[in-house]
């Protein structure tokens, strides 16, 4: 064997990874575009029995009762609700801790704690949601005793603790990313740290952090063991966080679990409710991705 | 007696605005500057020059205290401003910044608007009088050059105008805030020479009002704007004088070797 046998055998092994790369890419593809295709193939058959005015407009959702009702709009409140909670809970957190370990925290303290804070993504959502049944929702009744078993008041609370390192670190990473100059041009005119964060950092780093906003709470929209756990299944049309709910998620999951037979009308319910879910994160991911571009535009 | 002494005291501290007493600089293990004692008179343009990582930005930076976020510095010895050492205890960092300005090297306006970046530095003191601020705001700009080009935009981003004209922003920005002492850190260094001439000419009218020191790459520079110049070395202050006779006939020989482009 020469050196040009080498040199050859080199050359297939470079084609077999790039064609093994290259089909791990289409396989990600071609799984999005089925599930996709599946989703409105269902949901098309759902509309061809339902109309999609009575879907976004009526005010009930009853498919697996007598009297039925596809009005989607009291999961969608559920949904709302509690990822609406969950947002207010961890965006001030979330951004107190981004500023604090950018702008505070001796280095060291920066490295230890970003892994920690992201260990709480990193918990199973399954112990997040007996965490609400079991420990929020008797502490907050002992506050609110009208405070029902299931409620989206303590499925959000924790909903927004599960979120907050997305919020915390990606908007500490924008933090981080804004140039020193404008550290050094804050300070040398006489800004105390506060005023420097939150007058010119959080102002520079602003679409980073509404980024991590939206990424956040396409979280919790698409968040299903929590709030399937503890902030029920009763759909109703509501923004009372101290009821029960029920949230497209967990109406899927209710579904799926169930006895509902294959192929039946009330079987077809959580396609549409997959694919109204499924049009919210997807808007969500777009802005955030467009955002982010028109970002990195700016600082290079 | 003690009142001629007195008298003496302060006239010596109006002609010495900024003293360093045996100073040192550390970052970490490494010595930045090496023992400097130095007098810089009010009123004039004192230029620092010397090949790159000599010293001199770092000790530009001690007289408003720009080095204390830098990981590992430590000083010792004593910077002196009217007398009053900045580096003790009771000293109030962000007064003390608003009484010297500072202009870096690269042009940095806030990504705001024209307007905002320069009253920022009037903001941050809580001042909210509307007309106070526009006054100021012109003020400043006028005196920079930049009024005339930017009055109809002052809405707009600071970031959209060209690195001369921010710069002079920044310099806007710096003066609005009223200091008795501007630091330039190479204020030209990313700059065309049109801009350049028009900054130096600034830089040249201020000094009736500010006590100005200006690092500098540029020999031709700190030949033709500055009264005094430094030449620093290794972490050391080579020779200070009246800058025609640094330029001209330098005592020592390292500063004849760099001004005429020998090394650095």
């Amino acid at each position: 064997m020469g050196p040009n046998a080498f040199g050859n055998m080199r050359k297939i092994k470079e084609r077999v990874i790039e064609k093994g790369l290259q089909a791990s890419a289409l396989v990600t593809i071609a799984v999005t575009v089925g599930i996709i295709l599946v989703l409105s193939i269902e949901a098309i058959r759902f509309f061809s029995e339902v109309s999609i005015v009575d879907f976004l407009t009526d005010t009930q959702w009853t498919p697996l009762y007598t009297d039925k009702h596809f009005g989607i709009l009291p999961l969608l409140s559920g949904t709302l609700l509690t990822s609406f909670i969950a947002i207010l809970f961890a965006v001030p957190i979330g951004l107190s801790i981004s500023i604090y370990i950018s702008e505070y925290a001796p280095r060291s303290f920066r490295k230890t704690i970003k892994p920690l804070l992201e260990l709480l993504a990193a918990v199973p959502t399954v112990v997040y949601g007996f965490f609400a049944l079991t420990v929020v929702t008797p502490f907050l009744q002992s506050f609110i005793p009208s405070l029902s078993g299931f409620n989206s008041l303590s499925a959000g609370l924790v909903m927004g603790i599960m979120i907050i390192p997305f919020i915390s670190s990606l908007s500490e990473d924008a933090l981080h990313a804004v140039p020193n100059s404008l550290r050094e041009a804050a300070y040398g005119m006489g800004s105390t740290k506060l005023q420097n964060s939150f007058r010119v950092l959080v102002p520079a780093a602003s679409s980073g952090i509404v980024v991590s906003i939206i990424l956040a709470i396409s979280r919790a929209i698409g968040e299903t063991m929590i709030v399937a756990i503890a902030a029920g299944q009763q759909p109703r049309l509501t923004f009372d966080p101290t009821v029960p709910v029920e949230t497209i998620t967990a109406y899927i999951v209710q579904v799926s679990l169930g006895d509902v037979q294959h192929g039946s009308l009330e079987y077809r319910t959580i396609f549409a409710a997959g694919i109204t879910l499924f049009i919210f994160t997807f808007l969500l991911n777009t802005i955030s991705y467009r955002i982010r571009k028109k970002f990195r535009e700016k600082y290079e | 007696m003690k009142e001629k002494k007195d008298t003496i005291d302060k006239s010596l501290k109006r002609k010495h605005k900024l003293q360093a007493k045996e100073v040192k600089v550390f970052y970490d293990d490494f010595k930045a500057i090496k023992g400097i004692d130095m007098n810089i008179r009010a009123n004039k343009i004192t230029a620092f020059i010397g090949p790159s990582g000599c010293g001199k930005s770092t000790f530009l930076r001690l007289f408003n205290r720009m080095n204390d976020y830098v990981d590992g510095f430590r000083m010792e010895g004593e910077i002196l401003i009217d007398g009053e050492n900045i580096y003790k205890k009771k000293v109030n960092v962000e007064q003390l910044r608003k009484q010297v300005g500072m202009v870096f090297q690269k042009p940095n306006p806030f990504p705001k608007s024209i307007y905002e970046n320069v009253a920022y530095g009037l903001k941050i003191q809580g001042i909210k009088d509307k007309n106070y601020l526009r006054d100021k705001v012109e003020d400043s700009l006028k005196q920079v050059g930049l009024w005339s080009e930017v009055e109809n935009d002052l809405n707009k981003s600071a970031l959209a105008l060209s690195g001369g004209q921010q710069q002079r922003l920044c310099i806007a920005r710096t003066l609005a805030v009223e200091p008795s002492i501007i630091l330039m850190d190479e204020p030209t260094s990313a700059l065309d020479p049109i801009s350049t001439a028009k900054i130096e000419e600034l830089i040249y009218e201020l000094k009736e009002k500010y006590t100005i020191v200006i690092v500098t790459h540029n020999m031709q520079q700190a030949g033709r704007l500055s009264d005094y110049t430094a030449f620093f070395y290794m972490g050391e202050l080579i020779e200070y004088d009246k800058s025609k006779k640094l330029f001209t006939n330098p005592e020592k020989q390292q500063t004849e070797n760099y001004i005429t482009g020998r090394f650095g």
